[in-house]
């Protein structure tokens, strides 16, 4: 089982890895032959890197349009974020101070995660338009999240599964020599769907992560009327007059 | 017009129950092939559907690669619904359809079962449809129900903007001979004639020797309506409307004053009569350049030093975003753009390139070269209505948000009562009017009377609570869809007119 896994992980890490990297590499060659940011929108650059940094770190565009769902993605963010932080103790050695700093707030921010989560899943059963327009996979992906979330808290809280042969494992692993794993269902199942979500993140809607500092509406400077914007391709036209 | 019927109000802001199927049907009339092949697209779709499907997947793989912003807003969104609610039409029509991430899943599905993995292998877990001549036909539908206003693309977390994707589809429908009547018709008028009416020179120049004398048996005072003069500081491109439409007319002899009082010398052009640019309606930038040329050729026939544009929405945005890129109108060319050189050499660089009306009136006032009588205007209780494509699309003088704040100073400077509209519905989140992306037309008015629902709600509370009788706009299509939508939901159609009205009922001409 721990080859097995081992050989998972690093599959979908490089699947991950080179399909986000593709997908950022496609974003970044498209032209964006006319400027078409959202007004009001910064004049300079440093005007557009704050707006960025809003809507990034505050969600500033979903807190204007509904404060439910704001708050869950808010939340879950959040959460993800401090758990994800916290899940660095498994891969460093010794553990970074502010790793373990943030520690016991990390533990628990798998609680809020599951109920942003579990906020976000309602929404999308209960509310009329916002099922409308839910796909199976978007339905699919809150549950894998969840699962993660309480296979999670499970192991941390019910279940006691020995992180100390856990972060063997994975020390192990980024060092390509393979040690055991505890032979747990619970570990398993949470592991198999990390390494799920891993491989569908560059194939799927979580998309949106890079996506968002690509967006034209957001990331243009307000400023045509000063500095002529042309893309190659638009350019073309011109000297073929 | 007696079959349709103004939808009823309600406590807003109110979030309307789906009704699915609502605006199902054909959609507007579909351009003939007269219409088409005189913009080079093909005359009529291909009798082979086959046909027809290969070319709309390799037209759409063609915009991915040539539009960021599609290719991006393909595959970020993640069905939230922030948007869902934002849309004029949906809230009018409780079409699901035209929920703003609704109209675009109808191309993303499309998208997704060509042009990605998971869409290729599991088509039903991610939504994704086989293009058939039904999703092709639900496109023409629906991609018609939107008026690519941006209200969607505030409230998106990442921006997603569903007129971009409108636009996209309007031109892959455009590019296998399935295009609207009413925009190509009128794309076809400008080419050919120089403006969206089809008025003209002789028409033109007859209209504006009848306005000269009309201000002149109103005022005793010989203000000028030229054209075609070689030399004059300021071309002035407005909207053909302003020729002879009401109320728009009476901007156009506002303007006329504004520069009178300034002792501004300015100029029509007969070649280049139309500010407006139906080319960003079906959203080909081929068409968008080809219409803007005429502004650039127009500039250094006549030599002028400033370009300004009249009250238009889409036109601002086409003109402050999009001219410099298309024709050098503006400024910041590189050293060695001998194209945009050309123009920017002639243009005088103390003045922004180009330049909103009202930008200029603003800063004769600001100058203290205009004076008013504000009391020409007290028989008004003024709100302000944003036009969708200036207050989202576009600015005005030289800090974010100069286009809210600078035609209602002008209001103010020219008028003693005015009132806001209710937050939320004002500014950058501003309702579109209805009628804006190429929707004006007879056959889609059941959808442009539910479409200006939101803004006939927001307006009855300024009217029931501070007695409002006039709706300033600065937008000709705005003005056009209100006059005629408005009576039906009863409303006495002169409530509209343009920010220069007002200006024109209270500058004071002659020796001052
Ligand atoms: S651009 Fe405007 S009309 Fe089109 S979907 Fe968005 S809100 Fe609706
Ligand atoms: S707000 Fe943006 S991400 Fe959310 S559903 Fe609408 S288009 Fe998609």
């Amino acid at each position: 089982m721990s080859l097995l896994f081992a050989i998972l992980f690093y599959a979908a890490t490089l699947l991950f890895v080179v399909g986000l990297f593709q997908r950022i590499r496609t974003y970044a060659n498209t032209p964006a032959p006319l400027k078409i940011p959202t007004t009001p929108a910064p004049i300079t650059t440093g005007g557009v890197v704050l707006r960025m940094t809003r809507e990034v770190v505050f969600f500033e565009s979903l807190f204007k349009a509904n404060l439910w769902t704001w708050a869950m993605s808010i939340m879950f963010h959040g959460s993800l974020l401090l758990v994800a932080l916290r899940h660095l103790r498994y891969f460093t050695d010794p553990v970074w101070g502010w790793v373990a700093m943030i520690q016991p707030f990390g533990t628990y921010a798998g609680f809020t995660m599951l109920a942003g989560l579990g906020g976000l899943w309602a929404r999308r059963l209960f509310v009329e338009r916002i099922r409308y327009i839910s796909t199976l996979s978007d339905h699919l992906m809150l549950v894998l999240l969840m699962g993660i979330a309480a296979s999670g808290l499970m192991m941390k809280f019910i279940t006691h599964t020995d992180v100390v042969a856990v972060k063997g494992f994975f020390l192990g692993w980024l060092h390509l020599s393979i040690q055991p794993l505890p032979a747990e269902a619970i570990l398993a199942f949470h592991l198999l769907s990390v390494v799920a979500l891993l491989a569908i993140f560059p194939f799927s809607k979580l998309l949106h992560a890079p996506g968002i500092f690509f967006s034209p509406t957001r990331n243009q400077t307000d400023n045509p009327r000063e500095k002529r914007h042309l893309s190659a391709w638009a350019a073309k036209m011109e000297s073929e007059n | 017009m007696a079959d349709v019927a103004a939808p009823a109000y309600r406590i807003i802001p109110i979030i309307p129950a789906l009704k699915p199927g609502a605006m199902e049907g054909k959609g507007p009339f579909v351009a003939n092939e007269k219409i088409n092949e005189a913009l080079g697209f093909p005359g009529k779709m291909a009798e082979n559907w086959q046909e027809t499907h290969d070319a709309v997947i390799a037209k759409m793989g063609e915009l991915l690669g040539k539009y960021r912003s599609l290719k991006v807003y393909m595959d970020a969104c993640v069905h939230c619904g922030a948007c869902s609610d934002k849309c004029h039409y949906f809230i009018g029509t409780q079409d699901p359809k035209n929920m703003p991430v609704a109209r675009q899943d109808l191309m993303r599905s499309v998208y997704r079962r060509y042009f990605t993995l998971p869409g290729k292998l599991f088509p039903a877990l991610v939504g994704a449809r086989d293009l058939t001549r039904e999703v092709l036909d639900e496109w023409y539908n629906y991609f018609n129900q939107c008026s690519e206003c941006r209200r969607c693309s505030v409230f998106c977390p990442y921006g997603i903007d569903t007129a971009e994707v409108t636009m996209a589809a309007r031109e892959i429908l455009d590019s296998v001979g399935y295009g609207q009547k009413y925009s190509n018709e009128i794309i076809g008028k400008v080419h050919k004639i120089g403006n969206n009416l089809g008025l003209p020179a002789p028409a033109l120049i007859d209209t504006l020797e009848g306005l000269e004398e009309d201000v002149k048996d109103a005022t005793g005072i010989d203000v000028r309506f030229p054209i075609d003069v070689k030399g004059a500081e300021v071309l002035l491109i407005t909207p053909s409307a302003d020729f002879f439409a009401e109320p728009h007319i009476d901007s156009l002899i506002g303007y006329a004053k504004v520069f009178h009082a300034t002792g501004t010398s300015w100029t029509l052009s007969s070649m280049s009569s139309e500010a407006g640019n139906f080319g960003m309606f079906i959203g080909n930038y081929d068409q968008l350049r080809t219409i803007a040329m005429r502004i650039r050729q127009a500039a250094l026939e006549l030599g002028v030093k400033r370009i300004v544009v009249g009250e238009c929405g889409h036109a601002w945005r086409v003109a402050y975003s999009f001219w410099n890129t298309l024709t050098g109108v503006g400024d910041g060319a590189d050293a060695n753009d001998r194209f945009a050189q050309m123009l920017q050499k002639q243009l005088d660089h103390r003045y922004k390139q180009p330049a909103h009306i009202c930008e200029f009136t603003w800063d004769m006032i600001q100058d203290e070269r205009l004076s008013f009588d504000k009391s020409k205007n007290d028989k008004h209780i003024i709100t302000f209505h944003d036009s969708c494509n200036v207050a989202r699309g576009s600015r005005m003088g030289d800090f974010a948000g100069g286009q809210f704040e600078i035609p209602r100073n002008i209001i103010k400077a020219v008028a003693n009562n005015y009132v806001e509209m209710r937050d939320g519905t004002t500014r950058e989140q501003t309702f579109c009017c209805g009628g804006g992306g190429g929707l004006l037309t007879d056959d889609l008015m059941d959808l442009r009377v539910k479409g200006a629902l939101p803004r006939m709600e927001v307006l009855q509370q300024v009217v029931d609570g501070h007695g409002v009788n006039f709706m300033a706009t600065i937008c000709a299509i705005c003005k056009a869809q209100f006059t005629k939508v408005m009576p039906i939901y009863g409303f006495d159609r002169r409530m509209v007119g343009g920010v220069h009205q007002l200006v024109s009922n209270a500058i004071i001409l002659g020796d001052k």
